[in-house]
């Protein structure tokens, strides 16, 4: 049952070379760049009414009325896309012991020095947290979006709910374009990463240095495709 | 012909107005606060603070000022549907800004049945919380004679001002989706008329002028009905919202409530205060710190690379496992 976390479907090691990993197949990878370019859009377009020095963002979307309906729908397409990726991957995003003592090893991953970290499965304990974060602050922002998207909703709650719905929708919008910022960075910073989600696959070398015990468990259960 | 009266605001509705054209005497020069917008350049002078003062002791519930309203601001409210009250429709709407809501109060002191009849409408806030809430630069002016007014081309229709307002006025059209309140006829005002409101209403329960002068009117009225018995009496004129430009006269002064839910001290929210204040600032800091923080990071600081020995430690691992497994069936 632990191994769950470390495989998922469609894993599988080509033995090259040189040596390649499958991470992520077309349609999580489809499903992730909508759900990024959707979280963009919505970043850019919250923050136009978030701050009045950022109002001016609303001419991308052709011009603030625009900007005011078309952000809740694409909340909607967000909200969709993103949980149709989080059925998939929330096994191989629960906790284990490993990312406890991972997490306690902070300064190693800052580092980058991998070799005293502990062995991890598919994902490390700072993308379970991003994955729950994001998670969590999805729910919240839909929930408390829905509550304050008057064109549809107005009669549906009070003014003091929404005063509070308006107040966390902002609270958890800040959040949320903090983990992603740190998650596009941790993508970048650790090179070899944004092939996972562009080609769906990861190089041996990666795979070893990152999620050694995910792709020891691929070779062990012998998802290996050596024809090639 | 133009604006040789030098007034810079009218004193009063039913006390002869001007009766020649003047140009209006109200402008983007007179603001003192405009939503979303922090540099604004200080008003170049300012105006005498008008006010119109509802008595309600003196409404008799006619509603000619609800059809002056709509008269003047040429709304077209549907007809509406009779549910047993008099209240008529049944809220505020994006047609109309005014609306005369009747209470039955049972005096517990008298054991009198009361009617209670309230002129519901914007209070034009000294401190509004609409104005505090829109995000949309311009979309709320407040002039420096404090009318709060709507400047529709601006509005996005996101429904803030909703959220902001302590009094629950501003309405959202769903034909052009902007926010329409009470304009306190701002444009009649700038040229010398008073609002449409109190120049139709038959007994004078609404009248209009400088604020000085409407506290002083209240003050005769107050003590004509603390003579009549109204001993709480008294001028509604909250200080939670830095004082309003309409103010009522109530009998019941102790208990805004009773009419219609009046707010007993109205105060913008301290989540829209939380959500205006702190959040918006720590918040664009906050995201602004870590995106710089990890430009730089990524400039400066080494990336994590995969080395040679991570390939080849992946090569072991193959060897091993599948060689491994081959023996184990062998
Ligand atoms: S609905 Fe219009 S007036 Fe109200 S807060 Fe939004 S932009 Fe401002
Ligand atoms: S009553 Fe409401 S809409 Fe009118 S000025 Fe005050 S906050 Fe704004
Ligand atoms: S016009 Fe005057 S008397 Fe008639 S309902 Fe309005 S405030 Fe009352």
């Amino acid at each position: 049952m632990v191994k769950a976390e470390r495989v998922q479907p469609g894993d599988e090691i080509h033995m090259g070379p040189p040596i390649t990993v499958d991470r992520y197949g077309p349609a999580a990878r489809v499903n992730h760049w909508i759900t990024a370019l959707s979280l963009i859009l919505l970043a850019i377009s919250g923050l136009a009414l978030f701050h009045p020095s950022l109002f001016f963002l609303t001419a991308l979307f052709g011009g603030g009325q625009t900007t005011r309906w078309i952000h809740p729908w694409i909340g909607v397409v967000l909200f969709i896309s993103f949980y149709i990726f989080f059925f998939q991957l929330w096994k191989a995003n629960l906790f284990t012991r490993t990312d406890v003592k991972w997490l306690m090893s902070v300064k190693e991953v800052l580092t980058a020095q991998e070799d005293k970290l502990p062995e991890v499965g598919k994902y490390n304990a700072g993308q379970k947290m991003i994955f729950w974060g994001m998670a969590l602050l999805i729910m919240a922002l839909i929930i408390t979006g829905v509550i304050i998207w008057d064109q549809y909703f107005l009669e549906a709650t009070a003014i003091p709910t929404k005063r509070i719905a308006v107040l966390v929708h902002a609270l958890a919008a800040v959040a949320i374009i903090c983990i992603f910022i740190f998650h596009v960075y941790a993508a970048i910073w650790t090179r070899g990463t944004l092939r996972a989600m562009t080609r769906g696959t990861v190089t041996g070398g990666w795979a070893f240095r990152h999620h050694r015990k995910w792709f020891k468990e691929l070779a062990q259960r012998r998802r290996v495709d050596p024809a090639e | 012909m133009t604006n040789s009266l030098q007034m810079d605001s009218p004193r009063t509705a039913v006390s002869n107005p001007p009766v020649q054209a003047m140009d209006s005497n109200l402008g983007e020069r007179d603001l003192v606060r405009r939503s979303a917008t922090s540099d604004l350049p200080p008003p170049e002078r300012q105006l005498t603070a008008v006010a119109k003062l509802i008595d309600v002791s003196k409404c008799i519930g006619c509603k000619a000022c609800q059809s002056a309203c709509v008269e003047w601001n040429d709304t077209h409210p549907g007809v509406g549907e009779n549910v047993g009250v008099y209240t008529n429709p049944h809220d505020l709407t994006e047609d109309m800004f005014t609306l005369m809501r009747f209470s039955e109060w049972i005096n517990p002191e008298t054991d009198n049945l009361e009617w209670l009849i309230r002129k519901d409408g914007c209070m034009h806030c000294a401190d509004p919380g609409c104005l505090k809430a829109c995000p949309a630069p311009g979309a709320i002016v407040q002039y420096s004679n404090g009318i709060v007014d709507f400047i529709h081309e601006n509005c996005i229709g996101c429904g803030y001002c909703v959220k902001g307002c302590p009094f629950n006025i501003p309405r959202i059209s769903k034909a052009d989706h902007r926010a329409y309140k009470c304009t306190l006829c701002s444009d009649r005002v700038a040229v010398g008329q008073g609002p449409a409101c109190a120049k139709a209403c038959p007994t004078q329960a609404i009248v209009f002028g400088t604020k000085d002068d409407m506290k002083k009117h209240a003050d005769e009225r107050i003590a004509d009905l603390k003579s009549r018995g109204y001993a709480n009496a008294g001028l509604y004129d909250p200080q939670g919202v830095g004082g309003t430009h309409v103010m009522y006269v109530l009998h019941h002064n102790d208990k805004p409530h009773i009419y219609a839910d009046l707010p007993d001290d109205p105060k913008i929210s301290g989540v829209v205060q939380a959500w205006k204040g702190a959040t918006k600032y720590v918040g664009l800091a906050t995201m602004g710190f870590l995106a710089v923080g990890a430009a730089l990071h990524g400039v400066f600081a080494k990336p994590n690379r995969v080395s040679h020995e991570d390939e080849e430690g992946a090569e072991e691992v193959l060897k091993d496992k599948l060689g491994g497994q081959s023996e184990e069936r062998a």
